[in-house]
């Protein structure tokens, strides 16, 4: 066999080996792309919802506020109720989210007696302060997400969760 | 009678010889509890493939009830282990022996690691172990979920958060297993059920195969 030629041989397997990979991508492509689609997917925006909560109302206590929505889960569409802690912080009317930044639970406004004025979530004893910042030392990473706000006819409207900004 | 069908098709398939392959091998003394008594601890590994046995027929005959829906699935159960005859039995066997299949694999690990079998020449069947173990950890992270009740799905909203806390890709990860970036419902459901019920088994058959014929070609450790 001289240099740098080709045999019959090597010639057949390189291009069986290469319809091969082809045939194997044709297979594995579209299953790949079927599986990773909810990475790829873009979410539609959050509109906003109206809740029960009269404006008037609203203190500089936080209140838990339930309010429901239609939820798009893929195929299925449900009502889901979920609930933000309410306040007025001067002009301004905060909502944050309950859902702990630790591992998900729900946390409580002043649910730990031993700290006044905090949240607290009772699965590993984590703690906010009242704009949702996190306490140092306690588990969560970071301070708890809030809701866009809106009003309508006095009533309090909540749009999608985004990062705290209070904080 | 079956002698004389086994003779007609050995005759034909020559069948003897892959017979003796599987199961006639030699069970040396020091492992054998009839001689020492305390060589039980070398059955862990075949109590586990045992469990496992049991768990695959359990969850294929689970299946004819269950359906992977958020509307139903929670019902499905309630259903096949009430109504139906001996569901409590079938499911309970599939419940307990998840849990058994852990201990004793971790038995088995155990008893591996202090007879010092992963040694040389073993190295390789003990990495393909240590995925057999994250196999099954994931057969019981995935199945956890699927009875959808609260402790099922808060038990997995936990899960899935100690998965996204891991740097850069977490979030990632996160909607790759619950396929929705924020929402933990139907399409977490069919996913786990999905993984659980088809690619973790696909790929732990793969890994016992190659288990089993690796210790088969080397043979069971010495004594100590």
């Amino acid at each position: 066999m001289s240099n740098n030629r080709v045999t019959r041989r090597q010639f057949l397997t390189y291009t069986i080996t290469g319809v091969g990979g082809f045939m194997a991508a044709g297979m594995l492509m579209p299953m790949v792309r079927f599986a990773i689609d909810p990475v790829l997917q873009t979410k539609a925006e959050g509109n906003l919802v109206l809740t029960s909560q009269k404006i008037a109302d609203i203190t500089d206590v936080p209140v838990k506020v339930d309010f429901t929505f239609e939820q798009t889960d893929g195929w299925y569409k449900s009502d889901v109720t979920e609930a933000a802690w309410v306040y007025h912080d001067g002009n301004e009317i905060v909502a944050l989210s309950p859902v702990c930044k630790h591992l998900g639970c729900t946390v409580n406004w002043e649910g730990d007696p031993a700290h006044a004025n905090q949240f607290f979530c009772a699965c590993h004893a984590g703690r906010y302060e009242k704009n949702g910042k996190n306490v140092k030392g306690t588990p969560p990473l970071g301070p708890l997400d809030q809701y866009e706000v809106a009003e309508k006819d006095g009533y309090l409207m909540l749009g999608k969760k985004i990062a705290n900004t209070f904080s | 009678m079956l002698n004389k069908i086994y003779d007609w098709v050995d005759e034909r398939l020559d069948i003897t010889p892959i017979w003796r392959d599987i199961a006639d091998h030699e069970v040396p003394e020091h492992v054998n509890p009839a001689h020492h008594f305390s060589a039980f601890v070398y059955c862990f590994g075949g109590l586990t493939f045992f469990i496992t046995v049991i768990q695959i027929l359990s969850g294929m005959f689970l299946t004819m009830y269950y359906v992977p829906d958020v509307e139903n699935a929670w019902k499905s159960v309630y259903y096949l282990q009430n109504e139906v005859a001996f569901g409590e039995i079938v499911r309970g066997m599939h419940h307990w022996g998840a849990s058994l299949v852990i201990v004793m694999m971790f038995l088995h690990t155990l008893r591996v690691f202090f007879t010092g079998s992963y040694k040389k020449p073993r190295e390789l069947n003990w990495l393909v172990g240590v995925g057999i173990f994250a196999i099954m950890l994931g057969l019981g992270f995935t199945g956890y979920l699927l009875p959808w009740d609260m402790k099922a799905l808060f038990a997995t909203k936990v899960g899935i958060e100690i998965a996204a806390s891991m740097p850069f890709i977490g979030g990632m990860i996160k909607t790759l297993l619950a396929g929705d970036a924020t929402i933990l419902g139907a399409q977490t459901l069919t996913r786990f059920f999905a993984i659980h019920v088809f690619f973790l088994p696909a790929a732990l058959f793969a890994l016992l195969a190659a288990h089993f014929i690796m210790i088969r070609r080397q043979g069971i450790s010495g004594p100590l």
